[in-house]
């Protein structure tokens, strides 16, 4: 087969299964095509070789109850991976090698996947657009003359599934990492419950915030790979106890009945009429199949982004205190500790990481705490009630995911406001705690994809999944670039 | 006896001032593991060889708490007559250090494990109230050592995320000596209940002491300074009476004393300024994100009070009652688990007041002189009661007892066997001390005119020479009885 790399995560292994094709062809597929692909800058680090060599050995002993049996699987630089350099993508942790694998990441391996590589994204996760990480700019395979961002922070995860250079991957979504650049590049992206995957050993942002999450080529695949990923750790305190059922098997595409609402307050400022249309079209499809439209208002919700940018920052301003030179990762001597400290933390972060170490610095200073990381705390618990009120009405909730599509590298690099403000539809549901997915659901006039958002109750990621899956099915969104960067 | 007063006053020119002291002791935690990881505990090991992943704030690594902490953060509060809280939460308290692997440590700020409660002192001038404020669990950092290499200093992260309960007393104390009881009473409770060693000298306790000073009888607090990080009692009373005495000097001198935190110079005896209020740490505490807030269950921390062992205080009225000691006699063999339980074993099988006696008196002594620990005692409570016994039955006077216990503690001796070898067991036969007794008084009949007319005090020398003729080992209430007898014939 010449084009393994174009089918879904589910398709090729079942193709492994049956043997029509051998993990070794699988491997070689994307390797062949992450290999001509370096223009994208979508990975900082390749393990090709480890990747191949696992591949021949699974060929020879043959392990057909895995679920990922064969799948080569790069994952985001924020995962770390025992062995393999970890950078979060900052030159604070350039060569980093840690001596661990995540949970997350270890769950993958132990069900057959491979380790293709370590992929770009923001630096310590903190950006919209790829444009923040030390080791440059992500592309998004969609281009508009110019070249786009992928979206971020999980950007370099997004293009590589869109581009078709991993059969999957794994993010993490803080405030709509994941969900953001899946709407870039016209795949799909799932944030779970807060508290469904393990957040032991990946590299925390906003640790109340920080979820892993599938980014797929289709919803049938990230099922899987949430069963696959999710579930109790006794390493992360803030993990749940929740089963994890059998998403992907569960899946179905009737949806008839279900009850879903539209939040006017989604309607915000600067949202583009294209959206809005893509958003009426969701809405027709869903009421095609079965289902019963509710308006609904989530009013604190223009609170939700100010309230982010409050308690993200103020929490990573602590995480992040641990890159201090001492242990490892970067050091800049200094004359004495003090010095080094500033040495390092000055040259070891870029700009952005360093604007939100001051914003969180600051919310948590004496005499700001309660005018702003207390108040901050108690919005959250108010847009959480919001949704709890609203769940007592509908299964789900539609939103468009971003507010415009991919928009062109450097474009909003200098008004961090403008690059806030893409993620204006998804931090909600992770101030919420609650699971969100975005898929592909159409294009804009320059042809370039948007995605519908969904969100759910809390550890209700099936209905999410049944109703993403429905709509995909209806709308069936087909990729529509041009390998134009080989 | 008439109780002695409270006298703890220190004269300045302009009168007579009284010295007010909180603490914040520090208590390591007895556990195997660490607060947030299953790293080893142990005191002394290699540097660097007791440090998980965690200890060390690797990226992605979280803290999960250890249960058995709590358990023993619980007993403590138990143990201090507080009130355990239900609900209580872990803060990040956030500042740079290079022995602070995560860049801020987790305590708790807001919501502390265990709140109000009370400590009570036996004085000279009786019993003395101290109010506890808080307990509040947080992490120990690790250790850095700058006396290694000229140019670089080095960090040991075994002490690292090590438990600590911090109890922080009321401002109730008042002399050097009331916080030299407080943290003596303190540590026995923890070393009843097995919350925590108290080796000051390995620093698994130590406190910082607030200090402030008022005109006597004033109502008002005045200005505190914190002494931190003060490892032995000896040092807390020094430093006491130095920054008190450096604080009254301000006053006299019309100046102020500003709030802020001091050192201890172990060498110079003296305080000195670390920081000012200005200079005062922004620690930007917040609840830490990565734990979930503690919720107790009622019957959890009921349980754990049921299976409480007798604390201090309880054991000094039952040995007081029970036991019939006095008041003195309760408090010091109390005030140290191991005496007690020495003591007690030793009672049981003997005699409660004998063995409080010897207990207290040679065996002290002892101990003092070889400057052992009870634990390391010469004598074991089995010898050391059946020596009592045989004081008991007669068959040793109290005066050879003296001698079969010097030696008994050579190795601790049997001193049945001891008595046997060395012939020591008193006569307590009245034929043979009458014939004595009457061989004594026939030879000194001079002596016996002399008592007969009235010199009552011969009486001790007829005794003295009788115990004298029979080598010491006459039973010395039966030679006194005979004698009395004869003489009034």
């Amino acid at each position: 087969m010449s084009e393994i790399y174009k089918l879904t995560l589910c398709q090729i292994l079942e193709k492994i299964k049956s043997k029509e094709i051998s993990c070794e062809e699988v491997t070689k597929s994307f390797i062949d095509r992450a290999g001509k692909s370096k223009k994208l800058n979508c990975f900082i680090e390749d393990t090709f070789d480890q990747a191949l060599k696992k591949s021949k050995d699974q060929d020879n002993k043959f392990e057909s109850d895995k679920k990922l049996f064969g799948a080569p699987i790069a994952v985001k630089d924020l995962f770390c991976t025992k062995g393999v350099q970890t950078t979060a993508s900052s030159k604070m942790l350039e060569g980093f090698k840690p001596e661990y694998e995540s949970t997350v990441t270890s769950k993958l391996w132990s069900e057959g996947a491979n380790l293709l590589g370590k992929l770009n994204c923001d630096e310590y996760a903190m950006g919209s657009s790829n444009e923040t990480s030390h080791f440059g700019n992500v592309i998004n395979p969609y281009k508009n003359n110019k070249d786009l961002v992928p979206g971020g922070s999980s950007g370099g995860s997004a293009s590589a599934v869109a581009a078709c250079l991993t059969s999957a991957t794994v993010g993490t979504d803080t405030g709509g990492s994941i969900r953001q650049p899946a709407s870039f590049t016209g795949t799909v992206g799932l944030k779970p419950t807060y508290g469904r995957c393990s957040r032991w050993g990946i590299v925390a942002f906003a640790s109340s915030l920080d979820q892993a999450g599938p980014m797929t080529k289709d919803v049938k695949d990230s099922a899987l790979l949430l069963e696959v990923i999710a579930g109790h750790d006794n390493k992360d305190s803030t993990s749940a106890q929740n089963k994890v059922e059998s998403f992907s098997q569960k899946l179905k595409k009737d949806i008839k009945g279900l009850k879903i609402g539209i939040p006017k307050e989604y309607k915000v400022d600067g949202i583009s009429k294209e959206i809005l249309n893509l958003w009426e079209k969701g809405i027709e499809a869903v009421k095609s199949l079965g289902c019963e439209i509710k308006e609904i208002s989530l009013p604190h919700t223009k609170y939700a982004l100010p309230t982010y940018y409050i308690i993200a920052p103020a929490e990573a301003s602590s995480n992040l205190a641990r890159y201090d030179g001492v242990r490892y990762g970067f050091r800049a001597e200094g004359k004495d500790l003090i010095e080094m400290y500033e040495n390092t933390r000055s040259l070891g972060f870029g700009d952005e990481v360093k604007r939100r170490i001051l914003i969180g610095t600051y919310v948590l200073s004496s005499g700001y705490y309660d005018a702003y990381y207390l108040k901050a705390q108690r919005v959250r618990r108010l847009i959480k009630n919001d949704f709890d009120e609203a769940f007592k009405n509908v299964d789900t909730i539609l939103t468009p995911t971003t507010p415009s599509s991919a928009f062109a590298i450097g474009e909003n690099i200098d008004d961090p406001i403008a690059m806030y403000l893409n993620d204006v539809l998804t931090v909600p549901a992770n101030l919420a705690g609650l699971p969100a997915i975005s898929i592909p659901a159409g294009y804009d006039q320059n042809n370039l994809p948007l995605g519908l958002q969904l969100i759910g109750k809390p550890f209700d990621e099936q209905t999410v999944l049944n109703n993403a899956f429905a709509i995909e099915q209806s709308i069936n969104f087909k990729p529509n670039y041009k390998d134009w960067w080989m | 006896m008439s109780e002695k007063q409270f006298d703890y006053y220190l004269k300045g020119e302009k009168g007579e001032y009284e010295v007010v002291i909180g603490l914040e002791v520090h208590a390591q935690v007895l556990s195997e593991a660490k607060l947030f990881s299953p790293s080893a505990t142990k005191f002394g090991s290699k540097p660097n060889s007791q440090v998980s992943l965690v200890d060390a704030a690797m990226p992605g690594m979280l803290p999960v708490i250890n249960k058995f902490c709590i358990e023993q953060a619980i007993k403590t509060g138990l143990g201090l007559n507080a009130k355990i809280n239900t609900f209580s939460k872990f803060d990040r308290k956030n500042y740079f250090y290079a022995d602070l692997p995560q860049g801020y440590q987790i305590s708790q700020f807001k919501h502390p494990i265990v709140g109000e409660g009370k400590v009570i002192l036996d004085m000279p001038y009786g019993t003395k109230e101290v109010g506890i404020e808080r307990l509040h669990l947080e992490q120990d950092a690790g250790k850095s050592m700058h006396d290694q290499d000229p140019n670089h200093s080095f960090v040991d992260l075994n002490r690292s995320g090590i438990a600590l309960m911090e109890i922080v007393s009321k401002p109730d104390l008042r002399s050097p000596s009331e916080v030299g009881e407080y943290i003596k009473k303190l540590r026995s409770i923890m070393r009843y209940l097995n919350t925590c060693d108290g080796n000051m000298e390995q620093g698994s306790l130590r406190a910082d002491v607030n200090v402030s000073v008022r005109k006597k009888g004033s109502k008002e607090f005045g200005t505190r300074c914190e002494i931190k990080n003060v490892n032995s009692i000896k040092f807390m009373q020094q430093a006491i009476d130095y920054e008190a005495k450096r604080q009254i000097g301000l006053i006299e001198d019309g100046k102020s004393v500003d709030q802020e935190t001091r050192l201890f110079d172990t060498k110079k005896q003296e305080t000195r300024s670390m920081r000012s209020k200005e200079d005062a740490h922004d620690y930007r505490y917040f609840p830490d994100p990565d734990l979930l807030p503690l919720q107790l269950e009622e019957s959890y921390i009921n349980n754990l009070k049921k299976d409480l062992p007798e604390l201090p205080d309880q054991k000094k009225q039952r040995l007081i009652s029970e036991f019939k000691l006095s008041n003195y006699e309760a408090s010091v063999i109390i005030s140290d688990q191991a005496v007690s339980s020495y003591y007690e074993e030793v009672a049981k099988n003997s005699d409660y007041k004998l063995a409080a006696t010897w207990l207290m008196g040679e065996l002290f002594a002892t101990l003092n002189k070889e400057g052992k620990e009870i634990t390391e005692s010469p004598v074991s409570t089995k010898n050391l009661a059946k020596m009592i016994n045989l004081i008991k039955d007669g068959t040793i006077s109290g005066k050879i007892a003296k001698t079969v216990f010097e030696e008994m503690i050579k190795n601790d001796g049997d001193p049945g066997q001891i008595v046997e070898e060395k012939g020591l067991k008193q006569t307590s036969d009245p034929k043979e001390i009458e014939n004595i007794i009457d061989k004594i008084l026939s030879s000194n009949q001079d002596k016996v005119e002399q008592f007969k007319s009235g010199k009552d005090k011969l009486f001790g020398f007829f005794v003295g020479q009788v115990m004298k003729e029979m080598k010491g080992k006459g039973n010395p209430g039966m030679i006194n009885d005979i004698l009395k007898d004869k003489l009034k014939k």
